[in-house]
């Protein structure tokens, strides 16, 4: 007779894990990160495989110097998704450093030193991308249109412009939709006489518009959320209460002032609503736990998103909103808590009704 | 396939689950199919004398008696306790102890019988008039057959059933959920024995005096559900079959009241606080048998599956059945389970040792294959919060774990601890595969452990406080004692002191010499009248 291992109860288990989880995200972002490959070119593809496979390597190596065990966490696919992440939010021109340094930046910094997988504080891509666009200001604004693969740079031209920076091809440098409307904004213009200037909603809603090697595509990131939210890897509470929250603030001003605040719509669809609401914010290690946390804190990234947008002193703050939320996060959680069965919110055992004798025994 | 009918779309509670909960695949067609069979008589009975909640039950035979079926072999003790019975007739060849089945497999008294393939029934209980009875009579009756709830819990059914002295009673819900997956002894019994499960249905709502009966199964039985929906009443007593929602832990005893009431039991209390008293369905046929028939609790349905079994099924078996040759009669095993459980996937015990007996608990026997539990490694908590969405209780797992494993109990019971069912539905979910339910089940130990420790400590202080106090009493007798013998004695010298003067002194008659002891008793008479008063 063999002696079964012991094993705790339950002796069945879900089919969701780690690793399928973060594979499921990807499949989420395939689509947006590969329209977003294909309008930009060879260089962003060398762009995006020189930040995930850093952000990999860089993982390995960290791993290795805690004394972690390398095979599972390496195969988990969080790096990758991380590299990712960081990669998405960078412009499509920008030099192989510039990647390796946010991957670097994610990994070692964001991730790491918290102590790895599920113990950092602040979304990994986030940081890495609100430290390269306060260190690199040039670097990280300098937007190109989206011309096609095959109408832009070849392969020998795209390799001189990420691995040697070459200024030699001729790119048309152009500003994204928000940065644009900002400049515009504070120039003195009004709304009505930008919006002409601006691409239109079905240009957004594609992505035939300058911006971040994979965040301009609205239609094919909210397709992706939509699937992740499908297939329960998030619950739409966190998009649909940042998506509202910018709408609605929107709304209003542009209802009170609409020559000096941009439409709900052009919120929606222009810079990285779509990735923050659904594959940013919804980060599991960063966010609240429970829905009514989940709810505070993606109200109050929308806000934030809103504001800094709209008053701050850059055209997209999306990185900034998130981060400062994941900082609320730990006091969220403490406070806002599932009430417990058969108990009030405080605590206390719901109140026993309806006894014959009141000296039973029940305490 | 029929359209819902409006009466049941007006029933919320078929389309709002409780909260959290997991859906595990149930996996019930592997046994769903095969009819109850009755198991021929093993070759050896070992009968644990603790099969249920409470006290352990008093052996009443020994070694080499001849035992009869149905025979009283162990005697409850206190008023939390259960009655056993002999399952079949034979010779007792040891009252000792035996391995426990329980993954600790730790030897408890047990009695083990060699049934002499007789099966000669012995004297059986007097049967009852469910219709005459009184509720007492019913409830001495099950408590005399040894009935526990045979859903696992164990808990002493006449205890149950007597809770009508202190609580107002209305309603008693018959617990047909079936929520583990793999286990379909309660849906086989629900098809195949619906009358006699009524008939012990009203005799038990009858005892507890309720005006109302639901029966609750849960949608995946649509032919239990249709076998029970032929009766509407039992005992005369107004009846109705509630569907509720195919969800694990739906048959939580709390949770399914909550369902079908839509009143939620505050913490601590008992669903009695609200009215409301459940018992299972296999229970429900045990009280039939008891009192119709005075035929005590000796077999139990069993659902003997999973895909380590060659023929999964539903058998009826003596209590006492070895777990091996229940496997044997069901084909033996296609391959070396993975794990082999008692009970349901989600909160089974697993086993080592195959001799140990099926218990009046024992629901199911499992054989699960590497393929059906994946035993997967760890990985850290990304906190996603599966666990505190699967949690029917609203408890945050992935909270409790971490101050858990950093050694702060008292953390984790001011979130909660001590709220926790050990369903498992948090470790189900869990992604990384984190042992949630057991490091819970780790913390409750290691509670339970302190408290004993820090009530044997306060007994030890109180036992010493109550010596000390004893001796002191003592002493302070003895003092006052001595004080007293002290003062008769210098009474005494004085007396003696004062006769030998007055003879001394002067020529003194001898009869006036006793006139003082008189006086003394006298003057002692009225001080102890003084002290009396």
């Amino acid at each position: 007779m063999t002696a079964p291992m012991l094993a705790s109860g339950p002796h069945t288990h879900t089919r969701f894990t780690v690793s399928r989880t973060m594979l499921t995200v990807s499949v989420a972002l395939a689509p947006a990160t590969l329209f977003g490959l294909y309008q930009f070119g060879w260089p962003a593809i060398f762009l995006f495989l020189v930040t995930v496979i850093s952000a990999w390597v860089f993982e390995v190596a960290c791993l290795w110097i805690a004394g972690k065990p390398i095979g599972p966490f390496a195969r988990d696919g969080s790096a990758i998704l991380t590299g990712w992440l960081v990669a998405m939010t960078l412009p499509p021109y920008a030099p192989w450093w510039v990647g390796m340094l946010g991957a670097g930046i994610a990994i070692i910094i964001a991730k790491h030193m918290f102590g790895g997988l599920g113990q950092n504080l602040f979304n990994p891509a986030m940081v890495a991308r609100a430290m390269l666009l306060v260190a690199l200001p040039v670097h990280m604004t300098t937007w190109v249109p989206p011309v096609g693969i095959l109408d832009g740079p070849d392969i020998w031209q795209a390799l001189a412009i990420t691995f040697a920076g070459s200024q030699e091809y001729d790119v048309v440098s152009s500003a994204s939709t928000l940065s644009h409307m900002k400049s515009q904004l504070g120039a003195g213009a009004t709304m009505s006489e930008i919006m002409p200037g601006l691409a239109d909603l079905e240009a957004r809603m594609i992505g035939l518009v300058p911006g971040s090697l994979g965040e301009t595509s609205t239609g094919l990131l909210l397709l992706g959320g939509l699937l992740l939210v499908g297939m329960r890897i998030i619950t739409p509470v966190i998009p649909l209460a940042v998506l509202g929250t910018i709408a609605g603030l929107a709304a209003l001003t542009s209802f009170v002032a609409p020559d000096r605040y941009a439409p709900p719509i052009l919120h929606l669809t222009a810079g990285s609503t779509m990735l923050c609401a659904f594959f940013i914010a919804t980060d599991y290690v960063t966010s609240p736990v429970t829905a009514a946390g989940k709810l505070i804190y993606g109200v109050a990234i929308g806000a934030l998103v809103f504001v800094i947008r709209t008053w701050g002193a850059f055209p997209e703050g999306v990185a900034f909103a998130v981060l400062l939320m994941n900082a609320c996060t730990p006091l969220i959680e403490t406070y806002v808590r599932p009430r417990v069965f058969g108990r009030t919110r405080t605590g206390k055992p719901l109140p026993v009704k309806k006894s014959k004798s009141p000296r039973g025994e029940k305490k | 396939m029929t359209l819902p009918s409006i009466a049941s779309l007006l029933r919320p509670s078929q389309y709002f689950t409780v909260r959290g909960g997991v859906h595990p695949e149930t996996r019930k067609n592997l046994s769903s199919e095969s009819a109850i069979e009755d198991m021929p008589i093993p070759s050896l009975l070992r009968i644990p004398l603790q099969q249920h909640i409470g006290a352990e039950a008093e052996p009443m035979v020994k070694r080499d008696d001849h035992v009869l079926k149905g025979q009283l072999i162990g005697k409850a003790r206190g008023p939390v306790s259960a009655n056993i019975h002999a399952p079949t007739s034979g010779r007792v060849i040891a009252v000792g102890h035996f391995a426990a089945p329980h993954p600790s497999a730790l030897p408890v008294p047990t009695i083990t019988i060699r049934p002499d393939g007789e099966d000669t029934w012995g004297p059986r209980l007097p049967r009852l008039r469910p219709e005459n009875a009184t509720p007492e009579e019913i409830a001495a009756q099950v408590a005399e057959a040894g009935i526990v709830g045979m859903g696992g819990a164990t808990f002493p059914a006449a205890v149950k059933l007597n809770l009508r002295a202190r609580y107002d009673l209305h309603t008693l819900v018959i617990n047909g959920a079936e929520c583990e997956p793999y286990l379909t002894c309660d849906d086989r019994l629900m098809r195949e024995r619906a009358e006699d499960i009524y008939d012990g249905i009203g005799i038990m709502a009858r005892a507890l005096g309720v005006r109302q009966i639901v029966v609750a199964i849960e949608s995946n039985k649509p032919q239990a559900i249709a076998a029970m929906q032929q009766f509407d009443r039992a005992l005369g007593i107004p009846s109705r079959v509630q569907v509720v929602p195919t969800q694990y832990p739906m048959g939580s005893e709390k949770h399914l009241v909550k369902t079908i009431t839509g009143r939620e039991t505050p913490a601590r209390a008992l669903t009695a606080d609200l009215g409301v008293v459940v018992h299972n369905a296999g229970t429900a046929h045990a009280v039939h048998l008891a009192v119709r028939y005075g035929e005590p609790l000796i077999s139990r349905v069993v659902t003997v599956s999973g895909r380590g079994v060659k023929r999964p099924a539903n058998v009826r078996v003596l209590i006492g059945t070895p777990v091996a040759e229940v496997l044997e009669h069901c084909g033996g095993l296609v391959e070396d389970p993975d794990r082999l459980l008692l009970g349901g996937p989600m909160m089974g015990q697993p086993i080592q040792n195959r001799r140990v007996p099926v218990v009046k608990g024992t629901s199911g026997i499992l054989a699960l294959t590497a393929a059906e539990t994946p035993d997967r490694d760890t990985m850290p908590c990304i906190r996603c919060g599966r666990c505190a969405q699967g949690c029917p209780v609203g408890l945050t797992p992935f909270e409790l774990n971490a101050r858990i494993q950093s050694g702060d109990l008292e953390g984790a019971v001011k979130i909660g601890l001590l709220d926790c069912l050990t369903c498992g539905c948090c470790s189900f979910a869990c992604p990384s595969n984190i042992p949630l339910v057991q490091t819970i089940h780790y913390a409750k130990g290691k509670l339970a452990e302190e408290e004993g420790r820090r009530h044997q400590q306060e007994e030890a202080k109180r036992l010493a406080a109550a010596r000390k106090a004893r001796e002191e009493a003592a002493a302070e007798a003895k003092r006052q004692m001595m004080a007293k013998r002290k003062a008769e004695m210098a009474a005494k010298k004085k007396r003696e002191a004062e006769a030998a003067a007055r003879a001394a002194s002067a020529e003194t008659p001898p009869d006036q010499a006793p006139t003082s002891q008189p006086q003394t008793a006298q003057a002692e008479s009225t001080r102890d009248g003084g002290a009396t008063q």
